[in-house]
């Protein structure tokens, strides 16, 4: 197993009195896609959303335990800092209403760089990450608002990657986009984990299988409280689930 | 069955009926004062009304050009005054206000809204004109642009506020979530990405800011002085005239109507017309640049 990049103890969250989130302790691999699956409800954006802490946009949101990144704590972190380090993709494609270039320059922009040369670089790299220059080399003053679902995507996972993250989360990052959109981000995903590590919810137990290296099932009672049921390799998830909720849940008995 | 599409039929009559009244009141208002301005035209034609600075009814001279100018002159400086802080107020309603402060800021914004002209222009009379008075410049009488100014900026500030404030609101959380995700602080997204994106709401506001400034009457009369003149400086220092008084469109037509006939009653309904022209404008050009912006957006 790689090092150990995203870490989390004993770790509870709560919505005010409501726990969502109970006593996780789990270690993702450096340079891996670790999928996250489990029935709706059970706590698995929230559990993402963690490590860029995103959950801090939500008021009356209180942690117990640990989470952290590089074997630092997370909560002790400066956002700003914390959100460079790890970039995210949302369920939605959400390219701001500004043109491909400045969609992808926005995050080294709000981060200093003002250098146009230090920018193209950084918006060509990007862009050749995510695998859509090609696409849009001609075309970068055109709005990022103007392209297909899957290209607003793979703009999206470009503009993350301009940030220089070394870990990127996805939201259920194909579950807008039609069966050819989502093949092509999953074989970007493939691709990235080469240089990144990588956290994916989804909802799509085919994708984990497909795309993952890990898997973590999160699953939760009529508490509504999400709890780790178990965590294993990808393959060894799917051909021999410990635990009996994970082999009904995998083979489709509900959820 | 014939029944209900007969229900179906009358109500939509009914209410295309009700979208036509506001078109058919504005063009029979329209064509209400262009006839009653025509006289004027015809005698004196459009640039010796409007390229004309003398307003003498007395001695039949009618140039409005002075009204034009003070009119705009004024909407600007309350722009200039006005926005940056209804802007301002905005954002710190939308975005940074917690919510206890909200609860007493908007409505306090919005109140101002519901005060009636005629209490700003006292309010302007007798707190503000004394105060500006004090400043030390030959010729200043505390009445003129600068007071009106002051007061035509709070008087906008409600619209701007609340519809700017609506326009922020209204974009969507996605972006907000992008922005801060990629590391950018709550500053940074909000002028970076929330601004931007309520832009045609923000300039939607603006252009109701300049109506309503354009418009304004009576607070105007009570505290602008309603001297026919071109505004100027009142010594050797060119700021001074923001102390210069002026007279604006509507007050023209204010103070005048009632002992007015005649071509002398003509040319203010002209001075009505260019005021109907000047929003016009402002209209139109806003809806340029909106479409320009989108046509760059998209």
């Amino acid at each position: 197993m790689n090092a150990i990049k995203l870490e989390t103890n004993a770790y509870s969250l709560f919505y005010g009195k409501f726990r969502a989130l109970e006593d996780i302790s789990l270690k993702i691999p450096e340079k891996q896609v670790t999928a996250i699956i489990g029935p709706s409800g059970c706590g698995k954006s929230t559990f993402l959303r963690t490590f860029n802490r995103m959950n801090d946009l939500i008021p009356g949101v209180r942690t117990e335990g640990q989470a952290l990144l590089d074997g630092e704590d997370i909560f002790s972190m400066d956002v700003v800092a914390l959100r460079q380090r790890v970039g995210m993709v949302f369920q939605k494609p959400n390219p701001f209403p500004k043109s491909i270039f400045d969609n992808v320059a926005y995050g080294p922009r709000v981060n200093g760089i003002r250098d146009k040369k230090a920018l193209d670089e950084i918006v060509e790299t990007s862009l050749r990450g995510a695998a859509l220059w090609n696409e849009v080399k001609d075309n970068l003053g055109k709005s990022g608002l103007a392209l297909s679902g899957g290209q607003q995507q793979r703009l999206c996972i470009a503009r993350a990657l301009a940030v220089k993250p070394s870990v990127i989360l996805m939201d259920e990052p194909a579950a807008s986009l039609d069966p050819i959109a989502t093949q092509r981000i999953e074989e970007l995903i493939r691709q990235l984990v080469e240089e990144y590590t990588i956290v994916i919810v989804t909802h799509n137990m085919q994708q984990a299988g497909r795309v993952s290296d890990y898997t973590a099932f999160f699953f939760t009672d009529e508490s509504r409280t999400g709890k780790l049921v178990e965590f294993n390799l990808t393959r060894k998830i799917f051909t021999n689930p410990q635990d009996k909720r994970t082999e009904d849940y995998i083979t489709g008995r509900f959820g | 069955m014939q029944n209900k599409l007969q229900v179906d039929k009358a109500v939509r009559t009914v209410l295309l009926i009700s979208a036509s009244l506001s078109i058919v009141i504005v063009v029979s208002i329209f064509i209400f004062i262009f006839r009653s301005s025509l006289p004027a035209f015809k005698e004196f034609g459009v640039q010796g009304l409007l390229g004309e600075l003398t307003w003498r009814p007395a001695n039949g001279s009618f140039g409005i050009l002075a009204m034009i100018v003070g009119s705009v002159m004024v909407t600007l400086m309350a722009l200039v005054i006005g926005v940056p802080l209804a802007i301002a107020t905005a954002i710190f309603l939308a975005e940074i206000a917690p919510r206890g402060v909200q609860a007493v800021v908007r409505p306090a914004v919005q109140l101002l809204a519901g005060i009636p002209s005629v209490v700003y222009g006292l309010f302007g009379m007798v707190v503000l004109v004394p105060l500006i008075r004090r400043i030390p410049v030959a010729g200043n009488s505390g009445y003129g642009l600068l007071s009106a100014a002051i007061v035509l900026a709070v008087m906008i500030l409600p619209t701007i506020t609340s519809i700017s404030e609506d326009a922020i609101r209204a974009v969507p959380r996605a972006y907000t979530e992008a922005s801060l995700a990629l590391g950018a602080t709550h500053l940074q997204t909000i002028f970076q990405v929330l601004l931007p994106a309520g832009k045609s709401g923000i300039v939607a506001a603006l252009i109701l800011g300049i109506g309503r400034a354009l418009g304004e009457t009576m607070a105007m009369i009570m505290v602008i002085g309603n001297s026919v003149i071109l505004p100027a400086p009142l010594n050797d220092n060119p700021l001074t005239v923001f102390l210069s008084q002026a007279r604006t469109l509507t007050g023209n037509i204010a103070v005048e109507i009632n002992y007015a006939s005649g071509l002398h009653a003509s040319a203010l309904f002209a001075t009505g017309v260019v005021l109907f022209m000047l929003i016009m404008i402002v209209n139109v050009s806003a809806h340029a640049f909106l479409n320009r912006s989108n046509a760059l957006a998209n």
